[in-house]
């Protein structure tokens, strides 16, 4: 469906994209992951035709967009990371004129907006001017401006950037409609919680390159450790962490607050030992959990910088 | 390609209209400033007072012909002459508050007198002016002149210094330097005068005949000012209206440019150039609302001045809807360049602001460009501001005809295409380019 075949993109000295390459199918959610600054805007501007690239190329369904009014294009909708509407004019107008763009008038247009409008819940605020939309509801109407013209993949450009939890779940309910409508996404973002929720694969761009691009769990292989136990000590005056890695079973160990995070392949052999040498030490507890490292963790792992510090 | 064409000139359109508090300040602003103008400069005919020009005078003679001058002067419509002292005078006329001071050295009369009929070294008037004030300075000395010519020439002919004068002169007539025929010719002069004055002395009658006034301009003129035609009164407010209009139009078209350039960093722009839209279509669209909005601006002011102040289209209607289009298609066109152009925000609009107003100055929009200097007008006709006044002008209270229309539009349009191809040409599509 989609291919971006080792695409590059340079701005004087800047490297912006450097020979990126992934591939989505139909009805297949790509999570495209990284930090500000990494390159994931310009991948995604080269893909909608935005910008040429040096070099590489982009197909749709095998064929490379070519020029400003190439056809090609019908085929993708652009969620901007702004929210990309006109204040001023109500929702049904603004809907109204980005269905135009894709040559929709009369009838075709009216039943593109109102689908629009009903999947993301705004049907009743159609006649509404934009300024009076809350900052979820405007990002809500900036992915249903995206999906007038019906295209099969999606650009999702940071697409829930500043919006509340509540709007955030909203589209994410609508994302998982076109997923199940068979939409290819590709979903942008350096949330690692909205991308392990809706991606079926990840793709982790760094300073213009790929540095992975697997499954979650794939992703999640690339790790020395699989799950994380967290200790909540009574006491951590003196504590040293570094003290339990001579434990076999424990790989890493870190002390945030009065919290240690330990890290273990095997839950089952590791917990018991961990949780004994706490007690023979003398360090006592009051509350311990287990949990499977995130994201934010891989990408830790293979860049040695955490993503939203970067 | 024509829907979206369509839908991107409607969208312009609705957003300019939406937004209506800044429709009616768009507006009533060059309306306010068109009906300034208008009234300032031709626009009161003749129902209102011109404010007179404040003169002071410093009467050091007091002779009677510093007295008849000083008269003379109070008496002229066009000033408001006050006495005062050199020290006063040159303090009031540094605040400002007076245009000149013209101080009457002592014997200026009897100096006056004596250089009427020869060559005796002439008395000197000392006249402090506001440099700020110089077409008024002009207009104050040609007054002077003429009372001075006035007052001193009808003191030597009818008054008793000037009877003393010319017996003086007599007596000094052989010790002057000058050919014998000047002198015989002089003397003639002289004693034809004093047997005039003698015979005055013994006649009532002719003490108050013809020449009671003293010598005056020989001439007189009859105005008439040509407009569209005979009877049809020159009004003001149709430059002044074309004038404020082209101004804020170009400003409507630097904000164009300006909002180009804001939407070129924004989604907007991003969601624009995913669509399958040609860059014909994006950047013709917004030239051709641009004209749109110009072209209704234009139309409202010249609506409202033939409304209220009775500015009438006396030349080719045709003509003026030309000038008009013509000029909106050259504003929408320098818009698009300031956005071709334009690095930052903040940089174009200094740029472009200073742009506009020294096109505005230029083109005759704030005084009429005969005021110029010569090269200066010759220089202007580079001005495509200069163009669309001039052809308003033409069109409004000139009442010429098309043909006088066609140059203009004409050069209007070749700066519209210039100003097109080069903004085609050197836009960056995508900020950071």
């Amino acid at each position: 469906m989609l291919e971006v075949n080792r695409i590059s993109k340079t701005y004087g000295k800047l490297i912006a994209v450097n020979g990126v390459s992934f591939r989505a199918d139909y009805g297949e959610t790509i999570g495209l992951l990284g930090p500000n600054g990494a390159g994931k805007t310009t991948t995604v501007s080269i893909i909608a035709g935005l910008l040429k690239p040096d070099s590489g190329e982009v197909l749709v369904e095998n064929k490379q967009v070519q020029g400003d009014t190439d056809p090609v294009k019908l085929k993708i909708g652009l969620v901007p990371q702004d929210v990309a509407l006109f204040d001023k004019l109500s929702a049904r107008d603004n809907l109204t004129f980005f269905a135009a763009l894709y040559a929709l008038a009369g009838a075709r247009a009216r039943e593109a907006i109102n689908e629009a409008l009903s999947l993301v819940g705004l049907s009743d605020r159609a006649g509404d001017k934009v300024e009076a939309f809350s900052g979820g509801m405007k990002r809500r109407l900036n992915l249903a401006a995206a999906l007038l013209h019906d295209p099969q993949i999606l650009l999702l450009d940071e697409p829930t950037a500043g919006v509340d939890p509540q709007s955030r779940n909203a589209i994410f309910e609508n994302l998982e409609t076109l997923k199940k409508r068979g939409k290819t996404l590709l979903y942008t973002t350096h949330y690692m919680e909205e991308a392990e929720r809706l991606c079926d694969r990840i793709v982790i761009i760094d300073h213009g390159e790929v540095i992975a691009n697997d499954t979650l769990q794939g992703l999640h292989k690339l790790l020395p450790v699989t799950n994380i136990i967290a200790v909540e000590l009574d006491n951590v005056d003196g504590f040293v962490p570094e003290r339990i890695l001579n434990l076999p079973e424990v790989k890493t160990a870190e002390l945030k607050q009065n919290t240690l995070r330990i890290g273990v392949h095997d839950l089952s052999r590791g917990a018991p030992g961990v949780l004994r040498w706490l007690t023979d030490n003398g360090h006592s507890y009051h509350r311990v959990s287990s949990d499977q490292p995130d994201l934010e963790t891989v990408f830790l792992t293979l860049t040695g910088r955490s993503l939203r510090d970067t | 390609m024509m829907i979206q064409f369509l839908a991107l000139v409607r969208k312009d359109l609705k957003l300019f209209f939406t937004d209506r508090r800044a429709v009616v300040v768009g507006l009533l602003v060059p309306i306010l400033c068109g009906s300034f103008f208008g009234y300032l400069f031709g626009g009161q005919k003749g129902t209102t007072e011109t404010s007179k020009v404040p003169v002071l005078v410093i009467d050091q003679d007091e002779s009677d012909i510093s007295r008849a001058l000083i008269t003379q002067l109070t008496s002229d419509k066009n000033l408001d002459v006050k006495p005062s002292t050199p020290d006063a005078a040159r303090d009031v006329v540094r605040k400002g508050k007076a245009t000149a001071a013209i101080i009457i050295p002592k014997d200026f009369g009897r100096d006056a007198g004596q250089a009427f009929f020869s060559r005796a070294s002439k008395p000197e008037l000392d006249l402090f002016y506001d440099p700020s004030h110089a077409p008024e300075l002009s207009m104050v000395k040609g007054i002077l002149t003429g009372a001075v010519m006035q007052t001193v020439s009808k003191e030597m002919f009818t008054g008793r210094s000037g009877r003393e004068q010319v017996n003086e002169s007599l007596a000094q007539l052989d010790r002057i330097d000058m050919a014998p025929q000047d002198r015989t010719a002089l003397r003639d002069l002289l004693n034809g005068v004093k047997k005039w004055n003698e015979q005055r002395e013994s006649s009532e009658t002719l003490a108050q005949g013809e020449f009671s006034g003293g010598l005056t301009l020989p001439y007189e003129t009859r105005d008439q000012a040509i407009t569209s035609g005979r009877n049809v009164e020159y009004n003001g407010y149709a430059h002044s209206f074309g004038g404020m209009g082209v101004q804020f139009i170009l400003f409507m078209g630097l904000d164009v440019g300006i909002a180009l350039l804001i939407l070129r960093q924004s989604g907007l722009w991003q969601r624009l150039r995913a669509a399958p839209l040609s860059r014909t279509v994006l950047l013709g669209s917004r030239a051709v609302s641009a004209a749109l909005i110009a072209g209704f601006i234009l139309l409202v002011l010249f609506g409202f001045a033939r409304i209220v102040f009775g500015v009438h289209i006396q030349g080719s209607f045709l003509g003026f809807l030309g000038v008009c289009a013509a000029f909106s298609l050259m504003t929408a066109a320098f818009g698009l360049l300031i956005a071709a152009l334009g690095e930052t925000v903040e940089a174009t609009r200094g740029y472009s602001i200073m742009a506009t107003i020294i096109m505005v100055m230029l083109g005759g929009a704030w005084v009429p460009t005969f005021l110029f200097p010569m090269w200066l007008q010759k220089l202007t006709v580079i001005i495509p501001t200069r163009w669309a006044i001039d052809g308003l002008d033409s069109m409004t209270w000139r009442g010429l005809g098309l043909s006088s229309a066609l140059a203009p539009i004409a050069v209007l349009l070749l700066f519209t295409l210039l100003f097109g191809a080069l903004a085609v040409t050197r836009f960056r599509w995508r900020a950071g380019e």
